[in-house]
């Protein structure tokens, strides 16, 4: 009984820290373009001004 | 990793459906302000499709003078570029360039889909929730006992909250919204079941009871949210493909002031007086008189009729028709709100029926359902009361009836086939703009077709090439690249051959034809009566098909050209397989009798009516209904849009008019005319899908509803029961992705059987 005291809170607490993960992604967009982000994994990032470009997005 | 951008696996198969390019104060006016001067801008690009595409055009814009940067978007083929100024960068002549066609569309207003996240959201929390508490119910049902289980009951109690309140919000204002307007939909069972069902196991909790029924609430909600999420994700892809399209209506035009300025004006703005500038290659905005230029009009997609039609001084013109050859100043007649388009959307309202009295099945069969399941937990509750006396065990088994039944298998039914029917439909080019639309689909017994750029491709074609001396041919198609007009387009399909003199200066008459010199020569390439001004009597080839277009040197003619107007791709074949599907075909139009003739003889059709104004197509229609016609209404035109608002249940292709492709359900990307008996064949047997899932839905019930009456049902059980049910359901809807391939195989090979006869002779 006294585990579960603690076990449950830290069941719920990684549950819920997977759910804002999710929620946190949703929220900045990265489930926009699935196809895309498969594809841009192939481009060669040597042109600095795509990246700056990005990080400021 | 060479770029294999045009053509490769297009999506949208359109060529030269568009002309112009958009000029750039279309581009500031299709544009939104992000405030500080900046401007963002998005294309439609349907071609893009891999990385090496990404890098291309975002190397490329960036590379544009203003531009802050571009990010292409590949799940929904777009582009947005955001650029600083007042002067519009050349991105879609960039994009031409690289080999991309890209459109302009309006911009969303708020820019994103609000329903959407906010269903992903629900779905997030009702998972979170549905996994923790069947964690703690398994620990429940497997022995936990005391206080212990209490505790797990609260703790389940908590978690459930949060998801009750959230994901299940959706479904109870729904519901509350149906039962406000005195009608029953399937979220009216699913409010009460959950809600109950919450309310019980706390109460059961709050007594030290033994059984609680939180996992069945919440894990109900998340199997329910993710059929209903995956049915707006279908709904908003086909809706994100149509709006990708080009759009086929002005936006604005050049008005002429008095004092001779020039304005771009959005359509809205212009008033009738206006003096308006028309490009050869732009549409007429709104409804007015010619004041002066002479040109060629195509009025396809307003009238029907798929010859040009000449205009010049004093004409009146129709909004909608795009000016082909020559610049046109015209002056409005009518605003844009009281034009021939606002007309057809009027009408088109007007004319709303079979649709808006339609029913779908879900709610149909919730409205015979609830009723029963309500009645037969109410019987339950009170017989326990009659035969117990003790009233906690009469609600504990009425509820436990109510949770059985909520119908999670029969809320999965409809939606699953109809996501799994959208996506195969998708594969094959056509979209569907709603679930009910399939439904309707499968009932029709009539399918009524517009003639031009419907069972046509509204585009002349060249049919007596082989007749006509070669290098003749030659000279004609390399005078007709130099022109738009749709039969110059069919004559320069056949330059390559490299024997003919070159051309020296070449001009077009609008209206006429076009002129060239040759080493001294003159060449005439147009109407009979200007190219052959020496040969009056003109007795060289047959002036049928679209009539005398000739070549003429130095004022003798030495060739005539004969044009009909070509058939979609696998019209007849199409045809062939409707009425081979038990459904009659009509081709309604509003060409004339002898040009309907012929397509209708060419194709098969037994029955049309020719020289048809929109609101006859519209009578027509509402004819056939009275007769107890279900009727599927296939057109493209403007003239069709109301025809399309009055059927049971319509289709355009993607060529079509922008309000009849908004008015339609179904939407086909593909030249190919076999769309239509596909979405046929997949709406059917989506529909003889969604009854037996409906079927097995109510056995499952006639089995379970016993052993809950009789009060053997344990939270165990209704969670293996449930979930059962679901599973079965999902799995038999996926039986049509699997048939549907074999059948697609079988499209394929009737596709390639008939690749020979698509291009139907027409004469």
């Amino acid at each position: 009984m006294t585990t579960l005291i603690y076990l449950i809170p830290v069941a719920l607490f990684l549950g819920a820290l997977g759910l804002t993960g999710f929620l946190w992604a949703l929220r900045s967009g990265q489930y926009e373009d699935l196809d895309g982000a498969a594809a841009r994994i192939l481009i060669d990032r040597d042109d600095k001004q795509n990246d700056i470009r990005r990080s400021r997005k | 990793m060479s770029c294999c951008a045009p053509g490769a696996e297009m999506a949208l198969d359109l060529d030269g459906a568009t002309s112009a390019l958009p000029s750039s104060q279309e581009i500031r006016l299709a544009s939104r302000s992000l405030g500080d001067d900046l401007h963002q801008t998005d294309l439609s690009v349907p071609t893009v499709h891999c990385a090496a595409c990404i890098q291309t055009i975002e190397t490329a814009i960036g590379k544009l003078g203003h531009v802050e940067g571009a990010r292409v978007n590949l799940s929904t083929k777009r582009v947005s570029v955001r650029w600083r100024g007042d002067e519009v960068p050349a991105f879609v002549a960039t994009l031409g360039r690289l080999g991309y066609e890209a459109h302009l569309f309006d911009p969303e207003p708020d820019g994103k889909d609000k329903t959407l996240s906010e269903l992903i959201r629900a779905v997030a929390v009702a998972g979170f929730a549905a996994g923790n508490i069947m964690l703690l119910s398994v620990s429940v049902w497997s022995g936990a006992e005391g206080a212990t289980r209490d505790l797990f009951h609260w703790v389940s109690a908590l978690i459930a909250i949060p998801a009750l309140a959230f994901a299940g919000g959706i479904y109870f204002r729904s519901a509350s919204n149906a039962l406000r307007h005195g009608r029953m939909n399937m979220d009216v069972p699913i409010a009460v079941g959950v809600s109950l069902a919450y309310a019980m196991s706390l109460y059961e909790t709050i007594t030290h009871g033994e059984h609680a029924y939180f996992d069945a609430s919440v894990s109900l909600l998340f199997f329910l949210l993710i059929g209903r999420t995956l049915d707006h994700v279908m709904r908003e892809r086909a809706r994100t493909a149509v709006n990708g399209l080009a759009q086929l209506a002005a936006r604005g035009a050049m008005v002429l002031r008095g004092d001779d300025t020039r304005d771009y004006l959005p359509v809205g703005e212009i008033e009738p007086g206006m003096q308006l500038l028309i490009a050869a290659g732009e549409r007429i905005p709104v409804d007015g008189n010619i004041l002066s230029g002479i040109s060629d009009l195509d009025c396809s997609l307003v009238s029907g009729e798929s010859a040009p039609r000449t205009v010049g001084s004093g004409a009146q013109v129709q909004a909608g028709t795009l000016n082909l050859t020559g610049s046109l100043t015209m002056q409005a007649t009518a605003a844009a709100k009281d034009s021939f388009l606002a007309e057809m959307v009027r009408l088109m309202d007007a004319a709303e029926g079979g649709r808006s009295q339609y029913r779908r099945i879900a709610d149909r069969v919730s409205a015979l359902y609830a009723p029963v399941v309500h009645l037969a937990a109410l019987l339950t509750f009170l017989s326990w009361m009659v035969a117990s006396g003790d009233w906690h065990l009469a609600m504990t088994i009425a509820i436990a009836v109510l949770i059985i039944t909520c119908p999670c298998a029969l809320g999965l039914a409809v939606p699953i086939v109809q996501v799994v029917a959208a996506r195969r439909l998708f594969e094959a080019g056509v979209m569907v703009k709603d679930g009910s639309a399939m439904e309707r689909l499968a009932a029709i017994d009539t399918a009524v077709f517009d003639k031009t750029g419907t069972l046509t491709l509204g585009q002349p074609r060249l049919v007596n090439a082989s007749s006509i001396d070669p290098t003749m041919l030659a000279i004609a198609a390399d005078m007709a690249a130099h022109s738009r007009h749709p039969f110059s387009k069919a004559i320069a399909v056949f330059a390559g051959f490299s024997g003919q003199p070159r051309l020296e200066s070449v001009s077009e008459h609008p209206g006429y034809g076009i002129e060239a010199v040759t080493e001294g020569n003159t060449w005439r390439l147009g109407r009979r009566g200007w190219a052959g001004w020496k040969a009056r009597t003109g007795g060289e080839g047959k002036s049928g098909g679209f009539g005398g277009t000739v070549l003429s040197k130095n004022g003798a003619i030495v060739a005539a050209f004969a044009f009909e107007d070509a058939a979609r791709a696998d019209a007849k074949a199409a045809l062939g397989a409707l009425q081979n599907g038990g459904v009659a075909v009509e081709m309604l139009s509003g060409d004339t009798a002898n040009a309907c003739g012929q397509v209708a003889k060419a194709l098969g059709i037994d029955s049309f009516v020719p020289a048809l104004l929109p609101s006859g197509k519209v009578e027509r229609i509402e004819a056939l209904s009275r007769q107890g016609h279900k009727v599927l209404m296939v057109g493209d035109g403007l003239n069709d849009t109301p025809a399309l608002g009055a059927a049971h249940v319509s289709m355009a292709p993607a060529t079509a008019a922008d309000v009849g492709r908004n008015a339609a359900d179904f939407v086909f990307l593909r030249e190919s005319l076999l769309a239509v008996p596909l979405a046929l064949d997949v709406s059917r047997k989506a529909g003889r899908l969604i009854r037996q899932n409906i079927a097995i839905a109510i056995v499952y019930n006639a089995f379970a509803v016993p052993i809950a009456i009789s009060g053997h049902v344990t939270p165990l059980l209704a969670a293996v029961a449930m979930s059962a049910s679901s599973l079965i359901v999902i799995g038999n809807a996926l039986r049509l992705q699997g048939s549907a391939r074999s059948s697609s195989a079988e499209f394929a090979w009737q596709d390639r059987r008939a690749r020979p006869g698509m291009l139907v002779q027409l004469s």
